[in-house]
């Protein structure tokens, strides 16, 4: 809490949610403010926790798989990548190449999805309201392509450990090359609306500055980072799930800036298709499943994979004690990560601002309170 | 001197106007009129649970294996059952599951042996009580019954 909880005549203490709408879920910020000047931030966190760590301890490891789509819910296959790749870190084995390019592809359009709808309820926080009903347009048509895959549109279940469960339906392949070439355009719709609109451009450029040094002493990752001058990313650093073979771009910008943000993730969702384009010209025929048994029972170890999740690196660290539960599963969730460098981007800056800069962090509370 | 001209004539602003604009076809209205319209869910759906019968004889699929009650994250099946003297099996009794409880994961469809437990494209779950959210054998065998109303 602020120390300055006695009113003075200059210095105005004021509470922004958790029932804001721009805050995108639960969090409350406690702004300290000179006018319209901010002078001090501070967050309370944990109105979404439901001790999902706690949960992990208490389940099998094929039981915990479907409580970790809710804790990022926009990106919850990212997130279901991230489990599976860890226990099959812990089990030393490997999803088959088919599996691999499935997983890919499916991830690649659940980046694009939760870009879709940052970008959408982030133009509406500036005041933008037309975009928002585009992006979730197309954003319908990469959720009908999870609900024909798996059967469900948000939270997922979609990776099992060591591989899939589910064949990929008949004409996946077509349903994802129409996506392909039908998202190009409407990119470049979006960028139409906003990129050189002025009053986008106004209350973008330089806000929220994050510098790339306060970037690395925070530990900021994803598209935070990236906008600051970075070439960081974990699909490119440390190759999972077989990214090596397909070729993209790291898109970066020198400023650091809100505007440079939402650039970088504009580019990021075009180089998201050309993953999926190379990646659904050639999935290898196959197994889809791994020698994993019934009863998954990792030997005694432990596990730390990191991926490169819509919002930064995703981490997921598992403990077995060669029980069919595991010991511990820790996460390190890229909001919470990013979230605490609200406090150094908004300080000096207007009230206005404040929801510009939490929008362009693309925090989910589920994941932050977890 | 070109960049004042077009912020004179507010180019930028038109340029997004343009958009909106085109977007006015009738063909883009992805608005689906619910209640009127049903809306057609994908084949694997994970939605309502449903416990199969066999078409032939009426009997139901399931054999009391319990392994969808230990497949379940949130242990929301409850499976009883009693011995057959005569076939020397599990004949099933009761068959609980609380869809109050259930994430429709679809741990349990995976976990069946005979593919007695479905999750079927069902997805309209609601009730006016807490127990109607309780399912047992009949309403997972018949699906549930909407309770009718006077209007």
């Amino acid at each position: 809490m602020p120390d300055a909880t006695f009113l003075d005549s200059t210095e105005l203490v004021l509470n922004m949610g958790p029932q804001h709408p721009s805050t995108h879920g639960v969090l409350r910020v406690i702004l300290k403010l000179d006018g319209e000047k901010v002078l001090g931030t501070d967050c309370v966190i944990g109105y979404l926790h439901r001790g999902v760590e706690k949960i992990a301890e208490n389940r099998t490891y094929a039981q915990f798989n479907p409580y970790v789509d809710r804790m990022d819910y926009v990106a919850a296959i990212s997130n279901g990548l991230g489990y599976c790749l860890a226990v099959e870190k812990l089990l030393n084995v490997e999803a088959p190449p088919r599996a691999q390019a499935v997983r890919v592809i499916l991830t690649e359009l659940n980046r694009i999805a939760s870009h879709l709808l940052w970008l959408g309820t982030h133009a509406l926080d500036i005041g933008a309201i037309t975009p928002v009903f585009y992006c979730l347009r197309e954003r319908e048509e990469a959720l009908k392509i999870f609900e024909k895959y798996c059967g469900a549109r948000l939270t997922t279940h979609a990776f099992r450990i060591g591989g899939l469960l589910y064949e990929t339906y008949d004409g996946f392949e077509k349903d994802v090359r129409d996506f392909c070439t039908m998202f190009l355009p409407k990119v470049d719709e979006y960028e139409e609306l906003l990129t050189n609109n002025r009053i986008w451009v106004a209350r973008l450029k330089d806000v929220g500055i994050l510098s790339a040094e306060e970037c690395k002493e925070y530990g900021v990752t994803g598209p935070v980072l990236r906008a600051a001058g970075v070439k960081w990313d974990l699909r490119k650093a440390q190759p999972y799930s077989g990214y090596e073979k397909y070729d993209f771009d790291i898109p970066t910008r020198q400023n650091g800036d809100t505007y440079d943000r939402y650039v970088v993730r504009m580019q990021e969702m075009r180089q998201s298709v050309r993953i999926m384009e190379q990646a659904v010209e050639g999935i290898p025929e196959g197994p889809i499943m791994g020698k994993v048994g019934k009863v998954i029972k990792p030997p005694v170890g432990e596990a730390y994979v990191s991926i490169e999740a819509p919002k930064g690196e995703l981490g997921y660290y598992v403990v077995s004690d060669g029980a069919t539960q595991p010991y511990r599963c820790r996460v390190r969730p890229p909001s919470f990560v990013n979230l605490q460098a609200l406090d150094r981007m908004i300080r000096g800056g207007l009230v206005a601002d404040v929801v510009a800069v939490i929008g362009t962090l693309d925090i989910v509370l589920g994941e932050i309170d977890r | 001197m070109r960049k004042l001209l077009k912020t004179i004539f507010l180019v930028d602003l038109f340029q997004g106007l343009w958009v909106t604009f085109r977007n006015q076809n009738p063909k883009c209205i992805y608005t689906e009129r619910y209640p009127e319209e049903r809306p057609k869910v994908a084949e694997r759906y994970r939605g309502a649970p449903r416990l199969n019968i066999n078409p032939d004889n009426g009997e139901t699929l399931c054999i009391s294996c319990n392994l969808c009650a230990l497949a379940c994250p949130e242990t929301l099946i409850v499976v009883t059952s009693q011995r057959n003297e005569v076939t020397k099996r599990k004949d099933l009794t009761t068959f609980t599951y609380d869809t109050s409880r259930c994430m429709f994961c679809g741990l349990c469809e995976d976990a069946c042996p005979v593919d007695a437990l479905e999750l079927t494209q069902d997805f309209e779950l609601a009730t006016y009580t807490r127990e109607g959210q309780i399912w047992d054998r009949q309403t997972l065998e018949e699906g549930p019954k909407p309770t009718q109303y006077k209007c």
